[in-house]
């Protein structure tokens, strides 16, 4: 028999594997990136510059996606780079989530004055330009690691905030609110144990679209120079790199921006498949 | 017969956002203008009225969803008018509400079990999954039902859910709001088959707000007719039956539908 729901959860299905499996390769690269990378990310050899992909002619054994024009090893650098954007997607994506959520969940339910002033500050907030934002702040609190990871958490807690707070309020005006009381729930206890779970699925595809946006505002700062020391390998970093000599080595820019590419396609991806798959009202 | 609701010079306005002012406040548009009644204990009391007549909001004020802008309410002899959430929460074990549709009434992450027995907990009751149980077995659910979600039953059962959940907590006082309305036929009658059966063997005091006045006509032992915010007929269902004395209880009676049509209008 023909069942419709079937068809969409077998899609959502490959979906989500595909964009785990994607995002588990990573996972497992950034992880042992010192035992499986074939080079030293940093070692530079003048006399192996530019060296193409193994299946070019002219390549080198060793270094199988070629090389920059410093002679560092692209594959090693894309497996240490991995390293970086995880950990940004995963610390800032996860702090901006509960910041940005917590206070858009408090402005949805409990309204009145709570509202107002979180409103107020999302609104002015947002009026200032994220991308002239993060580099006037890491110009003046310095680069590094931590300095990206707060620079997303300050920018993008608005995103969080304001979706959560909408969908906060169309709960909150629901029966079973309602009926919470009737049973004598307090304020924070349906919050948290009403409309949380209600507002979950929401945050959930969120904190993965803030993941894969947290890997572009890293590449975009790494690009302009901003992110953590020049030598250390980020994605970005190496895209800036590439970008100077497409034309004679186009590998140094291709390889990483497809890395990139998949990893924010997979971040955004997995969290629709998991909404799919375990949210228990669509399954 | 003491009565367990009092209520006199109820009045309850609402701000309308749709009239409201680029600058200031909204106005208000009052709801219900003065209500005097009372609930006897052990009544079952029918509450009608047409849409916008301010039967729901009557209803959200007695169990305190509400706050009545003048008036009083008293639940067996204690002033709840304008008590504050913290101050109700001990009584509001003793009055519950049974909503119109279930769908949203029932929290869809919660399963089951948990949506009775949550209520149960909030007020420190002991003996919890005992006394799921037993509200499941009352409105005739079977027991394996408390590992389901509240999607995956059909209307009548999530409307025995919702009748479960408010009689766990074994209430002096149930609100019914509409709870048919948005039920099929059978499962209509099933439903006040339980509610009478409900009412006769654990004593409740129900009001039963509808604006089917055969159903009213079954269940009620008194009729409260409610016109534009206005009582315009209080009284026992018999003899409102028999004689209804204002135009407007005359004309909801001519809407009910009749069981023996005209078969040349058909």
């Amino acid at each position: 028999m023909l069942d419709g729901r079937g068809a969409v959860r077998r899609r959502a299905g490959v979906r989500l594997w595909l964009s785990a499996l994607w995002l588990g390769l990573l996972v497992g690269a950034a992880l042992l990136a010192p035992w499986i990378a074939p080079k030293d990310p940093l070692a530079q050899d003048l006399f192996l510059g530019r060296l193409p992909p193994f299946w070019m002619a002219g390549h080198e054994p060793g270094y199988h996606l070629g090389t920059d024009s410093l002679g560092r090893d692209v594959l090693s650098r894309i497996l240490h780079g991995a390293r970086i954007a995880l950990v940004v997607a995963v610390v800032a994506g996860s702090v901006t989530c509960l910041l940005g959520a917590a206070l858009g969940l408090m402005a949805g339910y409990l309204r009145g004055w709570v509202d107002v002033v979180i409103s107020r500050f999302i609104d002015i907030w947002m009026a200032f330009p994220p991308v002239l934002f993060s580099i006037l702040l890491i110009a003046v609190i310095g680069p590094g690691l931590g300095s990206i990871i707060l620079a997303i958490v300050i920018i993008d807690w608005t995103r969080f905030a304001r979706v959560v707070r909408a969908e906060a309020m169309a709960q909150g005006a629901m029966d079973y609110v309602a009926s919470a009381r009737v049973a004598g729930r307090g304020r924070i206890g349906i919050m948290l144990r009403e409309i949380l779970p209600n507002v979950m699925p929401t945050i959930v595809v969120l904190l993965t679209l803030e993941m894969g946006i947290a890997v572009i505002v890293e590449a975009i700062l790494s690009f302009v120079n901003l992110s953590i020391s020049t030598d250390d390998p980020t994605w970005g970093g190496m895209i800036a790199e590439g970008r100077t000599s497409v034309h004679q080595a186009w590998w140094v820019l291709v390889f990483p921006l497809v890395t990139l590419f998949l990893t924010v396609l997979s971040f955004s991806q997995l969290g629709e498949g998991l909404k799919d798959r375990f949210d228990p009202v669509l399954r | 017969m003491s009565d367990l609701y009092e209520v006199s010079g109820l009045r309850l306005s609402l701000a309308d956002m749709t009239r409201k002012p680029l600058l200031g406040a909204a106005p208000r548009l009052e709801i219900l203008k003065g209500l005097d009644f009372t609930i006897p204990k052990g009544t079952v009391l029918g509450i009608v009225g047409g849409s916008g007549s301010g039967k729901s909001t009557l209803g959200r004020a007695l169990v305190r969803l509400l706050t009545p802008s003048a008036g009083s309410i008293r639940f067996d002899g204690a002033d709840i008018t304008r008590l504050d959430e913290a101050a109700l929460r001990p009584l509001r074990r003793r009055f519950q509400m049974i909503f119109q549709d279930p769908m949203s009434s029932l929290n869809p992450r919660h399963r089951v079990g948990t949506l009775i027995a949550e209520p149960l907990r909030l007020h420190g009751l002991d003996g919890i999954p005992a006394r799921v149980a037993r509200a499941l077995d009352h409105v005739g659910l079977p027991a394996g039902f408390i590992g389901r979600y509240p999607h995956e039953l059909s209307g009548g059962q999530r409307q025995r859910v919702g009748i479960a959940r408010a009689i766990a907590l074994e209430p002096d006082f149930i609100l019914a709001d509409e709870i048919v309305s948005g039920l099929d036929v059978s499962s209509q009658a099933q439903v006040l088959n339980l509610l009478e059966q409900l009412v006769r063997d654990l004593g409740l005091t129900l009001a039963f707000i509808s604006h089917d006045l055969s159903v009213i006509r079954r269940l009620c032992t008194r009729v409260m007719v409610l016109h534009q915010g206005v009582i315009v007929e209080d009284r026992v269902t018999a003899d409102l039956f028999a004689g209804p004395q204002a135009a407007y209880t005359r004309e909801l009676l001519d809407a009910i539908p009749l069981p023996d049509p005209d078969q040349v209008w058909l």
